[in-house]
């Protein structure tokens, strides 16, 4: 039996499949994937994210802290509130992680950090926080709930009631406050608007049953894995780990390597990996016929050469198979994928699919 | 609860095998199968022609989730697949034991009688071992 988020009951009692995910027992499905991940691009839907790992930074030294320890730069949040994307590396400049850091007070950080990766992580974390004196704290007294969709910031609101519904939606996107114990942030992983909400576990069922009574749909973390995809979000483990870095990950746009004299861990491997030339590159890639790409099938080059679908899936909202793929670097247009012995053609294309309901696949 | 049609025989792998009257069977998953896999988008049946062994991989059903063969539940060769599940690949979903069978077989002299089917009763068993 793995563990189980405050919302394992409830889970069952709407009919959920349970599956193991990162060592917790977490719903894949309720009625139908598809209609899960139909009811987040078109109108709002509600996951349980509470496997997540939420870990408090406080201290003088917090910023020094993360200025080391992620490849983006934590003096780009000035003002409380912000969030910032990251990949945490290794000194080989490997993903240990990728995570979401939240600025919250001068002295206070929260972070929250992959279900899969989170005893390396605090492992990790903590190691680089004792010399500087900052406190690490893993939050397992919270819940969090994604609320995703066009509907998810109106519906949230209805949830909210009141002050709290007015500051909720006043957060601009990519942006988190309080309010009343709660913690709300404008962020997801969906590819839509909404919010991801961290609350005290005991609040967790009662908002879930008002969402569903609002008529956001309870969503599996199966409809959060094809939602993510025709974002182009990569998920870690699949599509970065910590023998890939950033820069053949599609995640350059999260290294700041300005200012030169930030010495974060992996920059130095990073500076080497990026002057000797990139050897490869992670692109999306869309399925011209019928079939299912998935993670580690082979692609094949037109001019020689192959790569490795990371991750795939059937696309709901484009109604054929996509995948991201790392392939040799340089430009390429079309590949053939092997689907057990057979070659299929798919066209290479720039990651995201979908965005805001709408496909970007012309 | 799954369905079990009672005039089926079936495999432990979750094939479901219908006796037609021209001496053919055909072939499906279960409805139980069907449910564990979750919404299919896509399904490759086998050609018409194609000799197969029992417990042969002969058809291939994908969900969102994942691909899973299926297999033959008899030695024989496949008359025809059903070609409407190309387009329409939930009808395995929505009819597990009609609409949604994915291939005939003419079963090669005293398959059917010596194959190892289950009777429903006894794959209602495999399923409660299963927990499902």
């Amino acid at each position: 039996m793995g563990r189980r988020t405050a919302l394992f009951k409830l889970h069952q009692e709407l009919g959920a499949r349970m599956v193991d995910f990162g060592g917790w027992d977490m719903p894949v499905q309720y009625s139908s994937q598809i209609g899960e991940h139909h009811a987040v691009r078109r109108a709002a839907g509600v996951f349980d994210v509470s496997h997540m790992c939420i870990v408090d930074l406080k201290g003088a030294k917090v910023r020094a802290l993360l200025e080391q320890l992620l490849a983006n730069d934590v003096t780009k949040l000035k003002t409380p509130g912000g969030a910032l994307y990251s990949c945490m590396l290794n000194e080989r400049g490997g993903v240990i992680d990728d995570l979401i850091v939240y600025y919250l007070a001068e002295s206070s950080f929260r972070a929250v950090v992959n279900a899969s990766t989170r005893d390396k992580d605090l492992l990790w974390i903590r190691r680089h926080a004792a010399p500087l004196g900052v406190e690490v704290a893993e939050r397992t007294d919270l819940a969090m709930l994604a609320i995703q969709g066009p509907e998810a910031r109106a519906k949230a609101a209805q949830l909210l009631e009141g002050p709290g519904a007015a500051a909720a939606l006043a957060l601009g996107a990519f942006t988190a406050r309080g309010l009343d114990g709660w913690f709300v942030a404008r962020t997801g992983y969906t590819g839509e608007d909404g919010f991801e909400m961290m609350m005290p576990a005991a609040d967790a069922v009662p908002a879930w049953r008002r969402l569903n009574s609002l008529g956001v749909a309870s969503c599996g973390l199966g409809a959060r894995d094809t939602l993510r995809l025709e974002a182009g979000m990569n998920l870690y483990g699949n599509d970065m780990d910590e023998t890939t870095h950033p820069f053949e990950s599609g995640l350059a746009w999260t290294v700041a390597l300005e200012p030169r004299e930030r010495a974060f861990i992996g920059r130095e491997a990073l500076g080497a990996i990026v002057r000797a030339g990139l050897a490869r590159q992670l692109v999306g890639l869309v399925l011209e016929g019928r079939g299912v790409l998935r993670s580690h099938q082979r692609v094949l080059l037109p001019g020689g050469g192959e790569g490795e679908i990371t991750s795939g899936t059937f696309s709901p909202t484009l109604e054929r198979s996509i995948a991201l793929a790392r392939l040799p670097a340089g430009g390429v247009d079309a590949v053939q994928v092997d689907i057990r012995g057979k070659l299929l053609a798919a066209r290479v294309v720039k990651p995201p699919f979908v965005r805001f309901g709408k496909s970007l696949i012309g | 609860m799954s369905k079990v049609p009672a005039d089926l025989k079936y495999t432990k792998s979750h094939e479901w095998v219908r006796a037609l009257a021209d001496g053919t069977v055909e072939v499906g998953i279960t409805d139980h199968a069907q449910h564990a896999l979750g919404d299919l988008v896509f399904v490759e049946v086998p050609e018409a022609g194609r000799a197969v062994k029992a417990g042969e991989p002969c058809a291939v059903v994908e969900s969102v989730k994942a691909a899973s063969d299926v297999y033959a539940p008899l030695a024989g060769e496949v008359t025809g697949g059903n070609g409407r599940l190309g387009g329409e690949p939930q009808v395995v979903n929505s009819d597990p034991y009609g609409e949604g069978w994915l291939m005939r077989l003419k079963p090669v002299a005293g398959a059917l009688s010596g194959a190892a089917l289950l009777t429903a009763a006894e794959y209602q068993r495999v399923l409660e071992a299963e927990g499902g």
